[in-house]
C-alpha cells in the first residue's frame, strides 16, 4: 500500500484551514473587502504625495507603481502564507505550540502551515494590478530579462519577508509580553520596501538594504527595470542578488528560531 | 468638590494606573513607532525637496514636526477602532454597566483620558525627543502654543474616544462589529492625518476630510501645538474641535438610549 | 524485548523564581519542580502518577515528551533521548493533557482524525480501520461531523484520546484526562481504556486527583510532593502504609444516635441530628460492602455515598510517615 505523501500532512491542514475561512462567505467577503480599502489607503499616501510633486526619490509616479506592486505583491503572499507566526504567544497560551512539539514534524513547518489568511488575496489582486499598470505605464518592454528580473524579485521579495516572520515568531519566545516589538521590522520592513531607497539617509540605507534587506523586494527591481542607476550604496545591478539577500536573512531566521526554542525548552515560556 | 465630579476623576486615575501593567508592549510600540517615524520622515523631507522647499506651507523642519508629533500621539488617540466597550456589548455584560450610578459613556471616557495620558510618557515625549535629537525638528518657542495644544490634544483625544465608542455601541445591533470597525480604523487613520498631512489632500479629499470629524483627531491638534495654527487660527480650530466633541458624543448618547431600549425590550 | 518504555534518572528540572522576601526586596530563588525524580516503567504496565497541584507531574511528563530540558539527569522514552529524537518519539507515544486541545478546534472531528492519519503518514487502509475501531469503541459516530469546539468536556476528552491513539503508540500518556467529567463518562473511559491495553498492551502513564482512576486503571502507583518522588508501589500499599480510609456517607430514613460500634469503622461525625452519619474505614481491612450491609443491619438506609482518601491527605499522611 503506498505511503501518502510528505506533503500531505501539510496539504491537509491548509486545505482545511482554507474551507474553514470559505465556509462563511458574508464574513469572508467582508474581510476581503476591508482587506482591499487597507490596500488602496496605503496607496492613497503615495498618490496625495504625488499630488503635489513630480518625483520623489528619483521615481516618477509611473515607476512608484511598478516598486509599490513588486514589493507589495511580495510582502502580500508572505503575510497570506505565515502572517499569523507574530502570533505566537498565542500559540503558547492555547497550547497549540506543545500539540506541535508531541507530533512527527518539524515545529517551524507545523507553526507556519498552521494557518493562511485568504483575504490577503484582495491586496496581492490589488498590487498586482499596479504593478501591472505601472510596467506599462513606464513602458517595460516583456522580454526575458524583464520577465526574469520580476519574476526573481517577486519570488525571492516573498521568500524574505517569510523569513522576517520567522524572526518575528523566533524573538517573540523572548517578548511574551510585548511581541509586538517585531512590527518594527516586519510591517516597519514592508512599509520602508515600498518607498524608493535613495530617500533614505546612509543608516537607513544599510538598515533596509543589508540588514533588514527589504529594498531588494522593490526598489532594486525598479530601478533595473527602468534602465535607473540608482543611489551610492545601492546601484541597480544588486537586483540580481535578490536571492542572496534571501539566503542570508533566512539563515539568521533559521539561527533566531533554534536559539528562541531552546529558550522555550529551557524553561522560558 | 461634586461628587460626580470626584468620581470621573478616580476613573482617570483608574486609567491612568492601569496602563502601567503594559509598560513593555507600550515600549515595543515605541519601537515600531521610531522606525515608521523615520521612514516617514525620509518620505516627507524628500517630498518638500522635490516641491523645492516648501510644500503646502510646510519646511523640512516643521513636516519634521509633524511627523514625530504624530508618531507620538498615535498611543494616546488609539485609532484603531476598538473599545472596553466592544467587547462588553458582545457578550452582554453591558447591561450590568447600565445598572451602575455612572453615565456609560461618561465612565468610559474618564478611563480613555487616563489611559491616553499615561501613553504620553513611554510613547508621546520620547518620540519627539528621538526625532529632535536625530532629524531635528522646529517647534514653538513661545509658550500659547503648547498650552493651546494641550488643550486641543486633550478635545482630539475625546472625539477619538467618542467615535470609537459609538461604532462600538453598534455591536447591540451587528452581531460582528469587525467590519465596521476595519472601515473606522482605515478611513479614520487616513483622513485623520496620519498617513500625510491633510494640507497634503488634493481640494476635493481635503474638504471630504473636513466633512468628518477625523482631522480634528490628529491634524488639528498637531496644527495647534506646533505653531502651524497660530492665535485666531488656532482658537477657530479648538472651536471646531469642541464642536465635533458635541456632535460625536451626541451621536453615542443617541445610539446608547437606542441599544438601552433595545436591551430593556429582548432582555439582554 | 524488556527495554524500559520509560527510564528516568535523578531527573531535575529547576526553575528560576522572582519573589518578593520577608524584607520586602525582590529576589530571585530557584525552584525544584522534580527533584532527582528516579523510576522505570516495562512495557505493559500500568502506572499512576499523583501528587498535589504543582508537584512536578506536568514537568515530568513534558521532559518526557521532549518539549522541556531537563537541568539534570536522564530521561529515556522508548528508549530515545527525547530532545535529540523528538520526532521518532512522537510517532512511538501519545499523549493528551487534558486541559489543552490537540485537535483542530472549529473543523468536523472526522477531519481532525485525517488529519492526524497523514501526519503519522497512515496507509489510507490501516488510517480508516483504526478510526472506525477507535470511533466504535469510544462511541463517537454521532459527533464525527459536529466541529470540536462543539464538543462537551466528555465527547471532547474520548476525543482526544482516541486521537492520541490513532497511530497505535507503545505509550499512553494521560495528564488528568477525567477531570471535570460526570460519573458515568468517567467509567466509559476507564473502561476503553482497559480493553485497549487489554487488546494491545499498550503502556500507560496516567496522572489524575481522581483515586477512581488510580483503582480502576493502574497496578502501580507513583507518588510526588514538591518534586520528588514519595512512594512507589501498589495502591492498596499506598492506602495500608498511610492508614488512610475511605468514608462511607449514609443518610438514613430516621434520625439515629450515632452509629457506633460498626466493626471495621470509625464514627466520624453526624449532621442533621444523626440523619446524616459518617464512617470512616480502612480500604484494606475491610470493603464498602461490608460496612454498608453492618450499617443496614442497625437502621434502614435511605440513601448513602462514598468518599475516596483525598490525594491531599494521601500524600501529606506519606510525607509525614516518611518523616
Amino acid at each position: 500500500m503506498a505511503e501518502p505523501s510528505a506533503w500531505s500532512p501539510y496539504a491537509a491542514v491548509l486545505a482545511s484551514r482554507m474551507r474553514a475561512q470559505l465556509s462563511y462567505p458574508t464574513g469572508f467577503a467582508l474581510d476581503v473587502m476591508g482587506s482591499l480599502l487597507i490596500a488602496v489607503t496605503e496607496f492613497g499616501e503615495v498618490w496625495v504625495i504625488f499630488h503635489n510633486v513630480h518625483v520623489l526619490g528619483g521615481l516618477t509616479f509611473d515607476a512608484v507603481l511598478v516598486l509599490f506592486g513588486l514589493s507589495n505583491l511580495g510582502f502580500g503572499t508572505a503575510d497570506l502564507l505565515f502572517g499569523h507566526l507574530d502570533t505566537l504567544p498565542v500559540f503558547i497560551r492555547a497550547g497549540t505550540l506543545d500539540a506541535f512539539y508531541l507530533r512527527p514534524l518539524p515545529v517551524l513547518t507545523q507553526l507556519m502551515t498552521s494557518e493562511l489568511d485568504l483575504r490577503r488575496i484582495a491586496r496581492m489582486v490589488v498590487f498586482a494590478i499596479t504593478l501591472v499598470v505601472g510596467l506599462r505605464l513606464s513602458h517595460v518592454s516583456w522580454n526575458l530579462h524583464n520577465f526574469a528580473l520580476v519574476t526573481i524579485s517577486v519570488v525571492f521579495g516573498t521568500v524574505i519577508f517569510c523569513a522576517l516572520f520567522v524572526c518575528a515568531a523566533s524573538l517573540q519566545f523572548f517578548l511574551i509580553n510585548a511581541p509586538e516589538l517585531t512590527n518594527s521590522f516586519t510591517y516597519g520592513g514592508s512599509y520602508a520596501s515600498s518607498q524608493p531607497a535613495a530617500i533614505f539617509p546612509t543608516p537607513l540605507k544599510l538598515l533596509f538594504g543589508f540588514l533588514v534587506p527589504v529594498v531588494f523586494t522593490g526598489y532594486l527591481p525598479t530601478l533595473a527595470l527602468l534602465h535607473l542607476p540608482g543611489p551610492e550604496l545601492l546601484p541597480a545591478w544588486l537586483a540580481w542578488l535578490t536571492p542572496v539577500a534571501a539566503l542570508w536573512v533566512w539563515l539568521v531566521a533559521l539561527v533566531l528560531w533554534r536559539w528562541g526554542t531552546r529558550h522555550y525548552q529551557g524553561g522560558g515560556g | 468638590m461634586p461628587p460626580d465630579l470626584r468620581t470621573y476623576l478616580k476613573l482617570v486615575r483608574a486609567g491612568f494606573a492601569r496602563q502601567a501593567n503594559y509598560r513593555l508592549a507600550m515600549l515595543a510600540g515605541l519601537a515600531t513607532n521610531l522606525v515608521f517615524g523615520f521612514v516617514r520622515a525620509a518620505i516627507l523631507f524628500a517630498a518638500v525637496r522635490s516641491a523645492g522647499g516648501t510644500l503646502a506651507g510646510y519646511t523640512a523642519g516643521t513636516i519634521s514636526s509633524y511627523v514625530w508629533l504624530s508618531q507620538g500621539l498615535i498611543g494616546a488617540i488609539e485609532l484603531s477602532g476598538s473599545a472596553e466597550i466592544g467587547d462588553r456589548v458582545r457578550t452582554g455584560d453591558v447591561a450590568i454597566d447600565f445598572t451602575r450610578p455612572v453615565d456609560l459613556q461618561t465612565w468610559h471616557l474618564a478611563e480613555d483620558m487616563g489611559r491616553a495620558a499615561y501613553t504620553l510618557i513611554p510613547r508621546g515625549l520620547p518620540s519627539v525627543l528621538v526625532g529632535a535629537l536625530t532629524v531635528g525638528l522646529v517647534l514653538p518657542r513661545t509658550p500659547l502654543p503648547y498650552l493651546l495644544g494641550v488643550l486641543s490634544i486633550v478635545l482630539g483625544v475625546a472625539i477619538s474616544f467618542y467615535a470609537r465608542y459609538a461604532v462600538n455601541i453598534l455591536g447591540f445591533w451587528l452581531l460582528d462589529t469587525r467590519g465596521v470597525r476595519t472601515v473606522y480604523l482605515v478611513t479614520c487613520t487616513f483622513l485623520a492625518g496620519l498617513y500625510v498631512p491633510v494640507s497634503l489632500f488634493p481640494t476635493w479629499l481635503h474638504t471630504l476630510a473636513y466633512l468628518t470629524p477625523f482631522p480634528s483627531i490628529l491634524q488639528t491638534p498637531i496644527n495647534v501645538i506646533s505653531g502651524r495654527d497660530l492665535g485666531v487660527d488656532a482658537v477657530a480650530d479648538i472651536s471646531m474641535q469642541v464642536i465635533w466633541v458635541a456632535v460625536v458624543c451626541m451621536v453615542g448618547r443617541v445610539l446608547t438610549s437606542a441599544g438601552r431600549r433595545k436591551l430593556v425590550v429582548q432582555g439582554g | 524485548m524488556n527495554e524500559a518504555v520509560i527510564d528516568i534518572e535523578d531527573l531535575t528540572r529547576t526553575f528560576s523564581v522572582k519573589r518578593r522576601g520577608a524584607d520586602g526586596r525582590r529576589r530571585r530563588s530557584t525552584l525544584a519542580a522534580v527533584d532527582a525524580v528516579t523510576f522505570r516503567v516495562l512495557p505493559g504496565e500500568s502506572v499512576g502518577y499523583i501528587g498535589a497541584n504543582g508537584a512536578g507531574k506536568s514537568t515530568t511528563i513534558k521532559m518526557l515528551c521532549g518539549i522541556l530540558v531537563p537541568t539534570s539527569g536522564r530521561v529515556r522514552t522508548c528508549g530515545l533521548d527525547p530532545l535529540k529524537n523528538r520526532r521518532d518519539l512522537a510517532r512511538r507515544i501519545g499523549v493528551v493533557f487534558g486541559q489543552r486541545s490537540q485537535l483542530w478546534w472549529d473543523l468536523p472531528l472526522r477531519e481532525s482524525f485525517s488529519i492526524l492519519a497523514a501526519i503519522h503518514r497512515l496507509d489510507a487502509a490501516t488510517a480508516g480501520r483504526r478510526t472506525a475501531q477507535l470511533v466504535d469503541q469510544l462511541e463517537m459516530r454521532p459527533t464525527l461531523d459536529v466541529p470540536v469546539r462543539q464538543l462537551s468536556l466528555g465527547q471532547r476528552m474520548r476525543a482526544e484520546i482516541a486521537a492520541a491513539l490513532l497511530h497505535s503508540p507503545e505509550l499512553l500518556i494521560l495528564d488528568e484526562p477525567t477531570i471535570g467529567l460526570d460519573v458515568v463518562s468517567k467509567a466509559r473511559l476507564r473502561e476503553f481504556l482497559i480493553s485497549e491495553r487489554a487488546s494491545r498492551g499498550t503502556t500507560l502513564l496516567l496522572t489524575t486527583h481522581d483515586m477512581g482512576d488510580i483503582e480502576r486503571l493502574c497496578e502501580r502507583v507513583l507518588v510526588v510532593d514538591h518534586g520528588r518522588l514519595a512512594y512507589d508501589g501498589t495502591l492498596p500499599g499506598l492506602a495500608t502504609t498511610v492508614g488512610a480510609q475511605r468514608v462511607l456517607v449514609v443518610d438514613l430514613m430516621q434520625p439515629r444516635p450515632d452509629l457506633l460500634g460498626i466493626p471495621g469503622t470509625t464514627h466520624l461525625g453526624a449532621e442533621a441530628d444523626g440523619l446524616r452519619q459518617r464512617l470512616g474505614f480502612d480500604a484494606a481491612a475491610t470493603t464498602a460492602a461490608d460496612v454498608l450491609a453492618a450499617v443496614a443491619s442497625h437502621a434502614e438506609i435511605r440513601d448513602l455515598s462514598i468518599e475516596e482518601p483525598d490525594i491531599e491527605d494521601v500524600v501529606r499522611r506519606i510525607y509525614q510517615s516518611m518523616g
